[in-house]
């Protein structure tokens, strides 16, 4: 016991000389800072979120399903975003049908054949540029090759304002977006694999048919669907391609092909036109529907993100 | 082809293996290719499209109105100055917010919080990036002006740039944060070692180690949020107002148009009324759409050589 005493003096002895007497009071208010800014954010989530339920409240607690299920009015009390969510389905299914094969086939050239050449960097270079561009260029894009250029294709009865080129500007858009997570993913899986396929006399292709793809496959989904999300509220681009902001008669009994080169509007769009209406109940439309489009890409964004959490895998 | 070694089964073209297996090889490649150089083609056609219409609007008008007291398209009024003060206010502003708290949050993560509240933290970040940004538009013209703008500063405006701009300085948070972080995350943990090993603090290390080590990722992280500022539309159609015209002025407290909403404004009808000047309005939306494409382009440009400079120091 005797023996212990003193060694535990020197110790704390020590420990109060290297610690200083004051103490760090500096470096908990920088640390108490910095956690602020943080949660700043998801107060600012959190407000926004409660006024859009509150302003919305008017719409949501009396006619949820009608507001659902009904077209766009001149009424305020008649308006609803069917139409809205089926445009931007439509639109959505465009991006997924066009942008996701181009966009992952050119990440696996980029990633997995191209030899660090001129051309090779310039191609990487040039999409990493892409997905810097405002969206509303994109739409000008849009505006003069699909509606101005490709009028007599994309919608001739509309002038080219159709469904056609409001989903191949959204698919333009988001390809950059889409080429860049896929390169991400597929560096992600370790070179060891490759060498393994190699090794028993694989060729490229096979290499990353059936052992790169299939393990940068949770990345790829999940940077695939955050790109979707994107896409689904995406709206300055659509403004430009001509998405109709105000009335949109209903398509009836009418083929795939004319729907397509039809009319059309969009949730995010019609949330735009909306809150520049005036009158309460306008606002709360406009809230309700904002509802319903947080709603959908929260959950989809949600979905990705436990999607990616379960799946992710460490070397 | 007959380079057989003594042995006639086994030849080179053995070694080879089959020609159907070598084709299918080379074809994939192409179509790989193929998909890589699309890429290229929509920006050579971004670039032509702007380029080419500009040509035509340019050809038309009135040089000195490109320099007048206002940007009225109706009216003939294109001045440049006014929408891009609009752009730079809206963007500074932007800046403000998002520069100190995307780049708390970074230093938050990368440094202080445990793998785990980190991976309880970034969501938040992860859904702020994920709210459209004409969600933002409302939010600023319902919350954020009356609430915030009007009774701090005092204006009696609906619109006004600064509550465009605060929106959009919440828009590029998540940006900020998630360029800036991955610049500290990559800096050596050698390094901070190093420091705590001759009894730096935490919040030594972090302003004076990691800060100047990833200095080069976060001027980048502040200059890709400021060209996404620039770029940034519905925010500013929806907040802003001015959709018809505005005079040239610096007041931030005051309703303004910026280069994008400009451009949105144009396209949706509320200028397309034929000018009296026989210039027609809409044709500007491409010159003031080639002007925000090579603003951002620089902006862009010049943040991927920060963020070399990262890669090659480590």
């Amino acid at each position: 016991m005797a023996a212990i005493a003193p060694a535990q003096q020197v110790r704390s002895t020590v420990e109060l000389a290297l610690r200083g007497k004051k103490r760090d009071i500096y470096g908990r208010v920088f640390q108490g800072a910095l956690l602020l800014s943080l949660l700043l954010s998801l107060a600012i989530l959190i407000v926004l979120l409660g006024t859009a339920l509150a302003d919305a409240w008017p719409v949501l607690s009396t006619r949820t399903g009608d507001f659902i299920t009904s077209n766009v009015s001149r009424l305020d009390s008649r308006a609803g975003v069917r139409q809205g969510i089926v445009g931007s389905l439509i639109l959505i299914g465009f991006v997924a049908v066009v942008a996701l094969p181009l966009g992952i086939a050119a990440a696996i050239y980029l990633q997995e054949y191209a030899k660090d050449t001129r051309l090779n960097r310039l191609l990487t270079t040039n999409i990493r540029n892409l997905a810097g561009v405002p969206s509303i260029v994109y739409g000008i894009l849009g505006l003069v090759v699909f509606v101005q250029v490709l009028r007599s294709i994309t919608g001739p009865n509309t002038f080219g304002r159709s469904f056609i080129s409001g989903g191949l500007t959204l698919a333009v858009l988001v390809l950059p977006i889409v080429i860049l997570i896929t390169m991400e993913a597929l560096r992600a899986v370790p070179k060891s694999i490759r060498e393994a396929a190699y090794g028993v006399g694989a060729t490229r292709w096979e290499v990353v048919r059936s052992h790169v793809l299939p393990y940068a496959a949770a990345g790829v989904f999940t940077g695939v669907i955050l790109s979707l999300a994107r896409a689904f509220g995406e709206t300055a681009p659509l403004l430009l391609v001509g998405a109709v902001t105000g009335y949109l008669s209903s398509p009836t009994g009418r083929s795939p092909l004319e729907i397509l080169q039809g009319q059309y509007t969009a949730l995010p769009t019609q949330i735009f036109s909306w809150s520049r209406l005036a009158g309460d109940g306008w606002k709360a439309n406009t809230a309700a529907a904002i509802v319903v489009l947080l709603v959908i890409i929260l959950v989809v964004n949600l979905a990705a993100i436990l999607l990616r959490n379960r799946y992710e895998r460490k070397w | 082809m007959a380079t057989t070694t003594g042995d006639p089964g086994l030849s080179i073209r053995s070694l080879q293996g089959s020609a159907r297996r070598r084709r299918k090889e080379g074809v994939v490649r192409y179509l790989l290719l193929g998909a890589a150089a699309a890429s290229m083609v929509v920006s050579l056609l971004i670039v032509v499209a702007l380029i080419q219409e500009t040509v035509v609007f340019l050809a038309n008008v009135d040089i000195g109105s490109l320099w007048s007291g206002g940007w009225f398209p109706r009216r003939g009024e294109f001045d440049i100055m006014t929408i891009f003060i609009g752009t730079m206010l809206v963007s500074v502003i932007a800046m403000l917010i998002a520069g100190p708290l995307g780049l708390g949050a970074a230093m938050y993560l990368s440094e202080y919080a445990s793998p785990k509240t980190r991976r309880k933290l970034k969501p938040i970040l992860e859904t702020l990036a994920g709210i459209p940004s004409v969600v933002l538009g409302y939010f600023a013209l319902q919350v954020i002006n009356p609430s915030l703008v009007r009774p701090l500063f005092g204006t009696t405006s609906t619109f006004t740039i600064m509550a465009a701009g605060i929106g959009v300085g919440i828009l590029t948070i998540p940006l900020v944060a998630s360029v800036a972080e991955d610049a500290m995350y990559a800096v050596p943990r050698a390094l901070r070692e190093a420091a705590y090993g001759i009894g730096a603090r935490r919040r030594t290390v972090t302003t004076k180690v990691v800060f100047p080590a990833a200095v080069s990722g976060i001027v980048a992280s502040l200059i890709l949020g400021f060209s996404r500022a620039v770029g940034e539309t519905m925010v500013v159609a929806i907040a802003a107002g001015a959709t018809s015209g505005a005079t040239r002025h610096w007041n931030p407290l005051e309703p303004g148009q910026t280069m994008t909403g400009a451009i949105s404004s144009l396209a949706i009808g509320s200028d397309q009324v034929k000018s009296t000047t026989g210039v027609n309005p809409f044709d500007s939306l491409f010159f003031v759409g080639l002007l925000l494409f090579v603003i951002t382009l620089a902006l862009n440009l010049l943040s991927e050589r920060f963020v070399r400079r990262v890669r090659r120091d480590y």
